[in-house]
């Protein structure tokens, strides 16, 4: 007792400077440090890449883009022009939002369904399979193009036959581990106790999930959304691989790299097209953000 | 409104791990029955067996004249209150308690005239709208309840729901589920491992250790008539001294003092039994008196305890607030002979 209350009698000038508070403020001036300059690191080359989007030509292969920051100025808008006046521009949006929105529901509304039963079902070999699926995220997939498309060819899921079918397949099975796994582990950390007092309110297993799971799990999807969305929106290769890069088809990633000539010339419209390209998940990103809501378990257990 | 009966129900997860053994009580029509024990003797098990969350490895469980062993636990027509409340989150207080009843297809009018009576009963009316989170820790107990008497159930099953509360709102809180109790004229059964909630609230409480059903009474019986050592070493506090004691004649001689029994047995030796407040500082009678050396006082104001030793036992005894000890001092007290108790050394039952 008599300890604690000499501790509250201390004066603040007196704590301040002690050991205790050395080490706190010099832990909160690491964080900030560490913080900066990741941030740093990572705005830079950003920064960069918008500077010499607005840089000409002679220039951009002249000298290094920071030096665009001093007078004389000399910004153009000619890349922008460069990448809007290419002529399919347009059909490539709308392939990439055929590609993207699909392949990023499908897999995530699979994937929700899938997490729930491998977390709060009990069935035959469960953990198991959930083994397995989670091996499924070291299989690199690039091992995956060759045979699946065989298959695929077999089958006749080719983008003359059924479009983008294939495509979403695909991703959609790229995207499942991942996405079960995260959400089962979502899911996993809701308390059991509101399982079983909705299963004895008299709920049944899809009356739980739509009206408990997953308006409890939002921020958990949100974010899924997030990284299933910038995958497949950012994706080049896998897209390239399954319906190639015939202007009806490709999405915005293929022929926007298709600007640049096979030599290499034009590759400063490359620039441009990478803020043109950043719109849509930026969109996406930051109109998903609000859904992270922290403490959405807030008042249900404990008091 | 039901009766509940438990019929030699077994618990069992693995051959050699079995949580509830032989489990037989009858709960009446409209009765506050309390299981009661120390964590992990099976009570809130036998209560999960009962609510359909658990499976029931032998033996009936039949609430009125219906078996529902295999009866899912939404059709069992029982209400339950977790200890944590569990209550839905993203839902509104109207919304919590309307939950079961969306359930049941009820409709809506039905529904808000349910609810709102409810929410009049436990003094929710201006919460309704909103989140559990903006609720304190008493008015979120309030909100389970609630959502327990909308469905107007056969039987209520509690699992030690005021464990998170304050003492203070728990006390409150003990007054008022009893008034509901009354109110709601239905079968009430409730979980918990403090005695004091068993004595003050059960009708009957039944008390469980090991998974073994030890005694069930009215709390009047299991204080004063306790079956065996662990039920009277569980239910009173400060609880019961025991010594251990060789009988001869009707007469236990302890270590540090011998007594009459008012009893005859034929047990040579065993365990000696009696309350702190058996001890009195006036002393009426010589036989029986003893002399204990004091090494703790604790004065509440309404009581005083003191600890110390009587010959080599530990004892405690329950003075008059006003009498005089300090630590260090002897002093004489007697003992009051129709409240003592004599255990079995092996059976550990009483023999008085």
């Amino acid at each position: 007792m008599t300890i604690a209350s000499e501790q509250i009698a201390t004066p603040a000038a007196e704590r301040r400077f002690s050991p205790e508070w050395l080490g706190q403020a010099f832990s909160k001036v690491l964080l900030h440090v560490a913080v900066i300059g990741i941030t740093l690191i990572w705005i830079i080359p950003t920064l960069g890449l918008l500077v010499s989007s607005f840089r000409p030509l002679d220039q951009f292969t002249a000298s290094g883009w920071w030096t665009a920051l001093v007078p004389p100025y000399h910004f153009t808008l000619e890349n922008y022009q460069g990448v809007l006046s290419a002529s399919n521009l347009g059909q490539s949006f709308f392939n990439s939002f055929m590609i993207t929105i699909p392949a990023t529901v499908i897999p995530v509304s699979i994937a929700a369904f899938a997490a729930y039963a491998f977390s709060w079902m009990k069935f035959w070999g469960r953990d198991i399979l959930f083994l397995a699926m989670v091996g499924l995220l070291a299989v690199p997939l690039q091992g995956t193009f060759v045979p699946i498309l065989k298959l695929f060819v077999q089958l006749g899921v080719t983008p003359d036959n059924v479009g983008f079918l294939g495509l979403w397949l695909v991703h959609t099975g790229y995207g499942l581990p991942f996405a079960i796994y995260l959400l089962a582990n979502f899911f996993r950390a809701l308390p059991t106790d509101l399982f079983e007092s909705a299963e004895i309110d008299g709920a049944g297993t899809l009356t739980v999930f739509f009206r408990i799971v997953l308006p409890l799990s939002v921020p958990a999807i949100a974010s899924l959304v997030i990284f299933q969305f910038l995958w497949i929106w950012n994706d080049y290769l896998v897209a390239l691989v399954y319906v190639g890069s015939t202007p009806e088809v490709a999405p915005l990633t293929v022929t926007l790299a298709n600007l640049v000539g096979s030599k290499g010339q034009d590759y400063q419209l490359l620039t441009a097209a990478a803020f043109f390209s950043m719109i849509v998940p930026l969109i996406v990103f930051f109109s998903l953000q609000r859904y992270f809501v922290r403490g959405i378990l807030a008042g249900s257990v404990k008091g | 409104m039901a009766s509940v009966t438990f019929d030699h129900v077994v618990k069992r997860y693995t051959s050699d791990l079995t949580v509830v053994k032989d489990f037989n009580v009858e709960v009446k029509d409209k009765e506050f029955m309390v299981l009661v024990g120390p964590s992990g003797c099976g009570k809130s098990t036998a209560l999960r067996m009962l609510a359909g969350l658990e499976s029931i490895s032998e033996g009936q469980i039949r609430i009125g004249d219906r078996v529902v062993n295999d009866v899912a636990a939404k059709d069992r027509d029982i209400a339950m209150v977790f200890q944590s409340y569990a209550l839905y989150p993203h839902m509104s207080v109207y919304d919590n308690m309307a939950f079961p009843l969306q359930m049941q297809h009820m409709k809506k009018p039905d529904i808000e005239t349910r609810v709102k009576n409810a929410s009049r009963i436990l003094g929710l009316d201006n919460f309704l709208a909103r989140k559990p989170r903006a609720l304190s820790g008493g008015q979120r107990q309030r909100v389970a309840l609630g959502r327990a008497i909308v469905r107007n159930p056969k039987v209520f099953l509690l699992d030690e729901p005021l464990s998170n509360l304050d003492a203070k709102l728990r006390g409150q809180t003990r007054i008022e589920l009893q008034k509901l109790h009354r109110d709601l004229e239905t079968t009430f059964i409730y979980v918990t491992h403090d005695q004091v909630e068993a004595m003050t609230m059960g009708d009957r409480i039944a008390i469980m250790n090991a998974g073994i059903l030890q005694q069930v009474g009215t709390p009047g019986e299991i204080y004063d008539h306790p079956a065996n050592l662990f039920v009277a070493g569980f239910i009173g506090s400060p609880t019961m001294n025991f010594v251990p004691a060789t009988q001869e004649n009707g007469t236990a001689k302890a270590s540090g003092f011998s007594v009459k029994l008012p009893k005859a047995i034929s047990a040579a030796s065993g365990t000696l039994g009696f309350r702190p407040e058996a001890l009195t500082d006036r002393v009426a009678d010589e036989a029986g008196s003893m002399q204990m050396k004091v090494d703790v006082v604790e004065r509440l104001g309404s009581d005083q305890f003191l600890y110390g030793k009587v010959g080599g036992d530990a004892v405690t005894a329950r003075v008059d607030p006003r009498m005089k000890v300090d630590p260090g001092d002897t002093v004489k007290l007697g003992l009051d002979t129709r409240t003592l108790h004599f255990f079995d050394a092996d059976t550990e039952l009483a023999l008085i």
